[in-house]
């Protein structure tokens, strides 16, 4: 949390004539979506499916070491598509309105071992209303680390640089703890709910199906390349879960994205949600491929303000809503990902070590209370 | 396992989406205007349909702006088409989405959903000695099947529709009664006025001898029943109804919660989540605020309203709304 709330300028009035404004280029989205939207998830789909076959295909000659390149990078390319822009975005509920229930919220599964179902209790609903409110949104460091100064340090905070790295590389196991509050979950008493029993359970499953499909099934199929293919495999979910947890942590953790406390949500009015999701999210600068591979997370102050609008409409949206920013003075947290990665893992290095409690000053209106 | 999380079908859809085993489906291979407002579309069917009889309809699922919507229509084909293609008959109704679409926009090589093909206006397998078939407008699609299906030795077809070009198979049935196989009169409501079905008799003095098959408007249908009731002739008449009922919509109404069996009245602006909750009823919720698509329900009938943009939406198979920012309008049957 800074020191000066950055949204001081804006007067009630102000802020939920920004919440109207916003509502507006909702609206205009969902009048207009329709083919052309459709025909984009569905090729998207398509895409994926033929590239995993063919990668999947060609690992079984992957004892070839061009064949195991291709093949691998194909795969990683394929489960990176899985996880963002079709996983991620379809159970959000981006493409419920086409009422196809092969492509909907409450049917999909994607490739990852934290089931769909629960992915979206911690996600969807948790994370995205409490959006970085201290407390509430365990997003904020994943219960395992520290990104804001506001939050309270322990020795166990030294080892987060490499928590993070560890939480990268497996960051699918990373997610399935996670949505299971495991943290929580493992005390004893905790341990034998009935509902967390059967919720680990779902875990255990999908953990065992994935595991068997990437890790036996698929090597025993190529023969004398099980070796390579097993690498292959280990490979693009490792890259997968690398540049996943990448998009991700550019999302909330790079400077100047704001944090906070769990009384200022107390009554919070839709202009000041809206305000709160805009102040709490950052994006990703780049290109075409950039945005498509991140899921169109590189948009993700606009996939926060709209988290429900497909996600090929966020660039568009953007825009407009940088437009806004820009209308109330607020400061629009983008970068290219180079610059955002390494701003939130210095971020996370920094808050590895105890500081003092920031000096809270008195916001910039009190200020002027006082001097008339 | 091979291909865990999705099914090895979700691969074959890909290149061959009509093949045996797969969901039901159909591909359009042309469409035949046929008046100004209605056009027969010829489908492939999958290698899963198990064929029809004639009278008989299919839902069917048509993606109408991005917007799978399922309508049912008669089929309009002989049951044994040589190329195994099937057809229906569309009459372009207004403001209806599908129909429009249908009539107007679909395009051969599109591919569309299908049901298997039910209903039970159809021709007992005992072939009657005298017929009626007492049809307006569209209506005549599901006795066209008929009358291209199977020859009956004396048919009557008494059809109502506003003008002669809006007589949908007009020459074809022409050409019928040139070949002496139907006796056809041919009511245009526009001039002629609707057909006033106690004066039927005058039409077809012996309509009370025949097996009848009726299909038209609920209002000619209506009369219909009551008539043939009226001279205790009842178990002759066959009707067949196209559309159960029009979803009313208002501004709040009443609002059934299905599974539990519990009925409450509902005002227009209080979300059918708080409605369920304050009936007692377990209603799975998330954010309240319609991100994050945690409290998503089948509305099974009537209509809500979606509290953030006034958009309405009327209950289809299938259709699932997030109860936490709709509103009722209208009557409505909410599956918990």
């Amino acid at each position: 949390m800074t020191a000066i709330d950055p949204t001081a300028h804006l007067t009630a009035e102000q802020i939920e004539e920004l919440g109207r404004e916003l509502d507006a280029i909702r609206d205009e989205v969902i009048a207009d979506r329709g083919e052309k939207d459709a025909a984009y998830i569905r090729k998207v789909i398509s895409a994926q499916r033929k590239l995993e076959l063919v990668s999947r295909g060609v690992l079984l000659f992957s004892i070839f070491p061009p064949a195991w390149l291709i093949g691998t990078a194909g795969l990683s390319v394929a489960k990176i598509m899985d996880n963002m822009e079709i996983g991620h975005n379809i159970l959000h509920g981006q493409w419920d309105w086409m009422r196809d229930p092969k492509i909907h919220s409450t049917t999909w599964e994607w490739d990852h071992v934290s089931p769909s179902e629960q992915w979206k209790h911690s996600h969807n609903e948790l994370h995205h209303t409490y959006t970085n409110v201290i407390g509430k949104d365990n997003d904020l460091g994943y219960g395992i680390m520290r990104v804001d100064e506001d939050q309270r340090w322990h020795p166990f905070h030294l080892g987060q640089p490499l928590w993070n790295f560890l939480n990268a590389c497996f960051f699918e196991y990373g997610i399935a703890a996670y949505d299971l509050e495991l943290g929580k979950n493992l005390h004893k008493r905790r341990r034998k709910n009935p509902e967390f029993r059967a919720r680990a359970k779902a875990v255990g499953r999908k953990i065992r199906k994935q595991v068997l499909k990437d890790y036996v099934i698929h090597p025993l199929l190529s023969g004398p390349s099980f070796l390579p293919t097993l690498a292959a495999t280990f490979t693009a979910n490792l890259v997968r879960n690398i540049w996943t947890h990448s998009v991700i942590m550019c999302g909330h953790f790079p400077e100047g994205v704001q944090v906070f406390e769990r009384r200022s949500i107390k009554n919070e009015t839709r202009g000041q949600w809206y305000l709160r999701q805009m102040m709490g999210s950052a994006n990703i600068s780049g290109s075409k491929a950039m945005h498509f591979m991140s899921g169109n997370l590189s948009h993700q102050i606009e996939h926060h303000l709209f988290p429900d609008l497909p996600s090929n409409r966020y660039a568009e949206v953007a825009v407009k809503v940088r437009a806004l920013f820009e209308k109330y003075e607020l400061e629009y947290v983008t970068g290219p990902l180079p610059k955002q990665v390494f701003s939130a893992w210095h971020k996370v290095f920094r808050l590895s070590l105890p500081n003092k409690k920031p000096k809270v000053k008195t916001p910039a209106r009190e200020q002027e209370l006082v001097a008339a | 396992m091979v291909t865990t999380p999705l099914l090895p079908s979700d691969y074959l859809d890909l290149v061959s989406p009509l093949r045996a085993g797969a969901d039901l489906r159909g591909r359009i291979e042309a469409v035949h205007p046929e008046t100004g407002d209605a056009a027969t579309i010829v489908i492939r069917p999958g290698r899963g349909w198990r064929g029809h009889t004639a009278g008989q309809y299919v839902r069917i699922g048509v993606d109408v702006d991005g917007v799978r919507l399922w309508r049912a229509y008669s089929l309009t084909s002989p049951t044994d088409r040589r190329d195994g293609r099937v057809t229906i008959t569309v009459k372009a109704i207004p403001d209806g989405k599908v129909s429009n679409h249908l009539v107007r926009k679909a395009q051969p090589g599109t591919l569309i959903q299908l049901d298997q093909a039910t209903g039970d206006f159809v021709l007992p397998r005992a072939k009657p000695a005298k017929v009626l078939y007492l049809t307006a407008g569209s209506g005549i699609t599901p006795v066209m099947g008929m009358l291209r299906d199977s020859e009956l030795d004396d048919v009557v077809m008494v059809h109502s529709a506003p003008q002669p070009h809006d007589v949908i198979f007009r020459s074809e049935l022409h050409d019928l009664v040139a070949a002496k196989k139907l006796r056809l009169t041919e009511l245009h409501t526009d001039t002629d006025g609707m057909l006033d079905i106690a004066r039927l008799a005058e039409l077809v003095p012996d309509w009370a001898e025949r097996e009848t098959w009726a299909c038209g408007p609920a209002g000619l249908l209506d009369a219909a029943e009551a008539h043939w009731t009226e001279h205790g002739v009842q178990e002759r008449l066959h009707t067949e109804r196209f559309r159960a009922g029009i979803v009313v919509t208002g501004d709040g109404g009443e609002v059934t919660f299905s599974a539990t069996g519990k009925t409450v009245e509902a005002d227009g602006a209080t979300p059918l989540l708080d409605v369920g909750e304050e009936a007692g009823v377990l209603m799975p919720s998330g954010c309240r605020m319609g991100i994050c698509f945690g409290c998503v329900t089948p509305l099974k009938a009537g209509a809500v309203r979606d509290l953030r943009t006034g958009e309405i939406t009327e209950a289809e198979p299938g259709v699932l709304i997030q109860t936490c920012v709709s509103a009722a309008a209208g009557p409505c049957d909410i599956e918990r």
